[in-house]
């Protein structure tokens, strides 16, 4: 399992964000931070204001970059858009989640034994 | 972390205004857009804007969020907490530099004390492939040199007959240093030059920088004198001339070619001739010495794949096959029992320092632990003092840990100033410890601060950091936050756990502080032993300088022209006596055959092999020697009958029913008459017994080499200059010299044993300082905690003087117990030592005794300034409840 939950569910939310922006093309932060709430509630964001710090550790890391720009109402914003190594990292993170879920899935489907004879 | 990484991560960190304004804006525009949303959907602009803030989840979360994901986050922690760490500690400038200061004292010993130990000890001898370098000689015995050395036969022949070296090379250990003198050029200068085999260099890997090595026609018989010399006399005196290749000078009137200069990092001394200081090399013709008895020292480079023990045992078979003298049948088996114990070079060098130095190792290790333990009860206190404040941060939201890293930062802080520092003090005290030409240790020149210094700096540094700021952070962390901020007036109920956990540490430094003065106090106590010790002569106010001579002249000229000289001399006002020997005791020695009864006959190895001296009359009275009998007169010259004068030891030998004197004894065949008796003299060392010592007139057999001694009581350089004129009236070549005290020579054979024992004493002082600083600092802070209760007493009524007695009492009962455990722990430790004393048992009472009288002292000491303050509480203090 992971690390810590703290780093399981930074992981998941880095993931996420990845997904995001490569499902909707540039995006600014609040952008990303609705469309995370709207797919997954409030399970993986406990409040728009992580999505920040998620989004300094993604473009620390490279796989995504910033770039100011005007969102639809004209208001100055911060978009952010996947680089091609943010791309194969989500390639990769995406096959081993669904991997992931794939064993946990057949090992969870195994009968229960009986108890006692 | 990839590189890309690092450097967004360094720009991050460099840019953090730049990255705030654009973390403000884009927060900024997040919430216009959600407050935009949210008044879309039917709020009003003020209900949208607090929706949209709670939506985010609070603005200084969002912004701390960021911030701490940015850059280096673990970094922007230990900055902050290194600069809150210095804050504190400049509110305490008193603390923070005693801790300094000590730290300082503390690693720089440590520090110097491992430079010497790597240079002597640890690091490889300066040749390359150095383990595989041999040297090769008997036990240690008390004829010393002469027992070691082997002919030149004798090495020819084990060169030719072994397999297990791939080159064994040699040079001749009898010479005094200054023993050349570099003639044409004004007043002649003294030389230190040694005669070595041709590939003696070529053994040890040093090649020369200039010019070429020693090659086999510069020993053939006949070849042009040459020479290399060393790097420092070529900058010296030649002053780097580049052009020195080729160029002869003049030795002892005679030119000598140099062929070479040998690299600066050889030094001949270090390894071979602690203390002296070696110019130049000449090669040795086996053909000049074969008649001269055992002369070579020997060493050798083992072949690849060879081990000692291997070596060893071939060694073991070839060498009672030797002649001493291949044209002498007789001298077939003459090393039987001489036989080669090798060991390797740096074993040789060093092995002997080996107990010295880790003595020296553990006692500057046990100050360091001192150290911290006294650094560690200072924090404590302050932890005691400052719980509010980390309750108050525990309480704000502060872990456990982040407390604990904070304390343990200003520990860092301490130790980081105190390393700086003491690397500072060690490079200044091996600066000088690596000039001190006179110290006779080995290896002594090559004492540096190098990278594993260093290194050993910052492990010693991370070593204190972590026992004195450990502890005291543990106890910082785990502080309860509600009592804590509930007490009213200044926080000293710490618990009795507390003041139990400072006891114990004081104990533990009382303890270590009584070993160290245990060993201090063996120490200097033999060395004291070894200074009263009867040389058998009277070093104070008598010198010796390094007179010319003749070497050609023939006996009875050679006597006329000392005769003349020494009466010139002894015609200097203040001058009481004079005489001239070849060899000074404690320096280099010579021996030769035994000396017997004559007409007795006895069995080979019967007899041991005498120091041989050569002297003129005066030499006795010049040193202080004793004599029965009668002196060398100036009418017992060539042709005179031969006499001799042999010491007690020997003496008491051949003739044990009487004293000897007229007696006949016969040594190297011929016969001579014992005129006089001469009380031992300590010539081989100072601590070691009197061996059998012979010695001759000058005029019946030839010196080698000559020393004028002269017993005056004016000090040296008050004579210098008419001495000097004096010589030169009788030999105006006479090169410049100087008139040493012999108290020198003394000093300089019993410097290695002063130096352990003045080392070990200061650390020894600085051990009891800072377990006195220990006690006082417990005492204080106790007298201080318990105020209250004190002044009660007071109070219901008892004295000044039982309140100060208590106190005093309780430092004592401390260092009792410190005392009790120090002493169990001393008599083991000196158990140990044992090898390294002289002349005083281990369990030596008068040491313990002192040691324990000082402790208690200095814990009366520690304690007298706490007493006084409890005994001053106003009775008063107890009803304000201060």
């Amino acid at each position: 399992m992971a690390a810590s939950k703290l780093d399981l569910l930074q992981g998941t939310l880095d993931l996420m964000v990845l997904q995001t922006l490569a499902a909707l093309g540039p995006l600014h932060g609040y952008g990303i931070a609705r469309r995370i709430e709207q797919v997954s509630g409030d399970r993986i964001l406990l409040n728009q204001g992580t999505i920040y710090a998620a989004l300094v550790r993604l473009r620390q890391r490279g796989w995504i970059a910033a770039a100011w720009g005007t969102s639809e109402h004209n208001r100055r914003a911060r978009f952010y858009s996947l680089t091609r190594s943010g791309r194969r990292q989500l390639a990769r993170d995406a096959s081993y989640w669904q991997r992931l879920a794939a064993a946990v899935g057949r090992v969870l489907a195994l009968p229960h034994q009986e108890d006692g004879a | 972390m990839s590189p890309g990484e690092l450097l967004r991560r360094l720009g991050a960190l460099l840019r953090r205004r730049g990255e705030d304004a654009d973390m403000d804006a884009e927060l900024e525009a997040h919430l216009d857009l959600s407050e935009a949303d949210h008044r879309r959907q039917g709020m009003t602009a003020a209900a949208a804007r607090r929706r949209a803030l709670v939506a985010l989840g609070g603005l200084e979360q969002a912004r701390e969020g960021q911030r701490a994901a940015r850059g280096f986050p673990w970094l922007g922690a230990a900055l902050r907490d290194a600069a809150y760490a210095l804050r504190g500690l400049r509110r305490e400038p008193g603390f923070a530099l005693a801790a300094v200061l000590t730290l300082a004292l503390a690693i720089g010993a440590n520090v110097a004390v491992f430079s010497v130990v790597d240079a002597i000890l640890l690091r490889p001898l300066p040749f390359p492939q150095p383990q595989r370098l041999l040297w090769m000689a008997p036990k240690p015995s008390p004829c010393s040199l002469s027992c070691e050395t082997y002919t030149a036969d004798a090495y020819e022949e084990f060169v030719a007959q072994n397999r297990s070296f791939t080159s064994v090379a040699g040079y001749s250990p009898f010479t005094s240093a200054e023993n050349l003198r570099l003639t044409g050029r004004g007043e002649p200068q003294p030389v230190t030059g040694v005669g070595v085999t041709v590939n003696f260099f070529q053994s040890l890997g040093v090649s020369p920088v200039l010019g070429r090595q020693f090659e086999a026609r510069d020993a053939a018989t006949g070849a042009a004198p040459v020479a290399l010399i060393s790097y420092a006399y070529w900058r010296r005196q030649l002053n780097a001339n580049p052009a020195v290749v080729g160029r002869a000078l003049d030795i002892n009137g005679a030119p000598l070619t140099v062929v070479g200069v040998l690299p600066a990092n050889f030094d001949f001394g270090a390894v071979f001739w602690p203390g002296v200081n070696v110019q130049m090399f000449v090669p040795l013709v086996l053909d000049d010495i074969r008649n001269q008895g055992n002369t070579l020292l020997l060493l050798g480079r083992l072949r690849d794949g060879v081990t000692l023990a291997q070596a060893q045992a071939e060694s073991d078979s070839i060498l009672p096959r030797l002649y001493f003298r291949s044209t002498i049948p007789a001298s077939y088996g003459f090393y039987r029992r001489r036989l080669m114990r090798l060991e390797t070079l740096k074993e040789y060098v060093s092995g002997r320092l080996r107990r010295s130095l880790i003595l020296l190792w553990c006692a500057v290790g046990a100050i360091l632990l001192i150290a911290c333990v006294n650094l560690a009860n200072l924090m404590l206190a302050r932890t005691a003092a400052r719980r509010k404040e980390f309750a108050l941060r525990a309480a704000l939201g502060a872990s456990r840990a982040r407390l604990f890293r904070q304390w343990l930062t200003e520990s860092a802080v301490l130790a980081a100033a105190g390393a700086a520092a003491g690397l500072g003090l060690a490079a200044a005290m091996v600066a000088f410890l690596a000039r001190r030409g006179s110290l006779a240790l080995p290896l002594l020149g090559e004492v540096r601060l190098d990278g594993g210094a260093v290194f050993w700096t910052l492990a010693v540094a991370a070593a204190a950091m972590l026992l004195f700021g450990v502890a005291p952070a543990l106890k910082a962390a785990s502080v309860d936050p509600q009592p804590a901020l509930q007490e009213a007036g200044p926080s000293f109920s710490d618990g009795p756990s507390h003041q139990r956990l400072r006891s114990t540490l004081v104990i533990a430094e009382v303890a270590m502080a009584a070993m160290l003065l245990v060993a201090a106090g063996l120490l200097l106590r033999s060395f004291l032993r070894v200074l009263d010790l009867d040389l058998g002569f009277v070093p104070s106010h008598a010198a010796a300088i390094k007179v010319d001579y003749d070497t050609n002249a023939d006996g009875a000229h050679r006597y006329a022209f000392f005769e003349q000289m020494i009466e010139r001399v002894q015609a200097v006002p203040g001058i009481e006596a004079a005489g001239v020997a070849d060899y000074l005791p404690l320096g280099r020695n010579r021996s030769w055959g035994p000396v017997g009864v004559k007409g007795v006959q006895y069995r080979p190895g019967q007899l041991p092999s005498p120091f041989v001296y050569m002297v003129t009359p005066g030499y006795f009275r010049a040193m202080g020697m004793r004599l029965r009998g009668r002196d060398f007169a100036w009418s017992d010259g060539a042709n005179s009958p031969p006499v001799i004068v042999l010491n007690y030891t020997a003496a008491h030998a051949l003739w044990p029913n009487d004293d000897g004197i007229g007696r006949i004894a016969t040594i190297n065949g011929v016969d001579r008459r014992l005129i006089g008796v001469l009380d031992d003299v300590r010539a081989a060392n100072v601590e070691g017994q009197a061996g059998w010592q012979v010695y001759f007139s000058l005029a019946q057999e030839g010196p080698n080499g000559a020393q004028l001694v002269v017993r005056s009581h004016l000090p040296p350089e008050a004579l210098a200059l008419e001495v000097m004129a004096a010589l030169r009236t009788v030999n105006p070549n006479q090169p410049a010299a100087a008139l040493r005290p012999v108290a020198a020579i003394v000093d300089a054979a019993e410097s290695p044993r002063r130096f352990f024992a003045l080392l070990v004493a200061a650390f020894a002082v600085f051990g009891i300082a800072l377990a006195g600083l220990g006690i006082y600092g417990v005492i204080a802070y106790g007298v201080t905690r318990r105020r209250q209760e004190i002044a009660i007493r007071m109070a219901l009524g008892a004295s000044r003087a039982r309140v100060q007695l208590g106190v005093m009492a309780g430092a004592l009962r401390l260092a009792l117990v410190g005392l009790v455990l120090g002493t169990v722990a001393s008599l083991l430790m000196a158990r140990a030592l044992a090898a390294l004393l002289f002349g005083i048992a281990p369990g030596d009472p008068a040491t313990f005794a002192a040691m324990v009288a000082l402790l208690v002292a200095a814990a009366a000491v520690a304690a007298y300034l706490p007493a006084r303050r409890a005994a001053r509480i106003p009775p008063m203090a107890a009803l304000r409840g201060d």
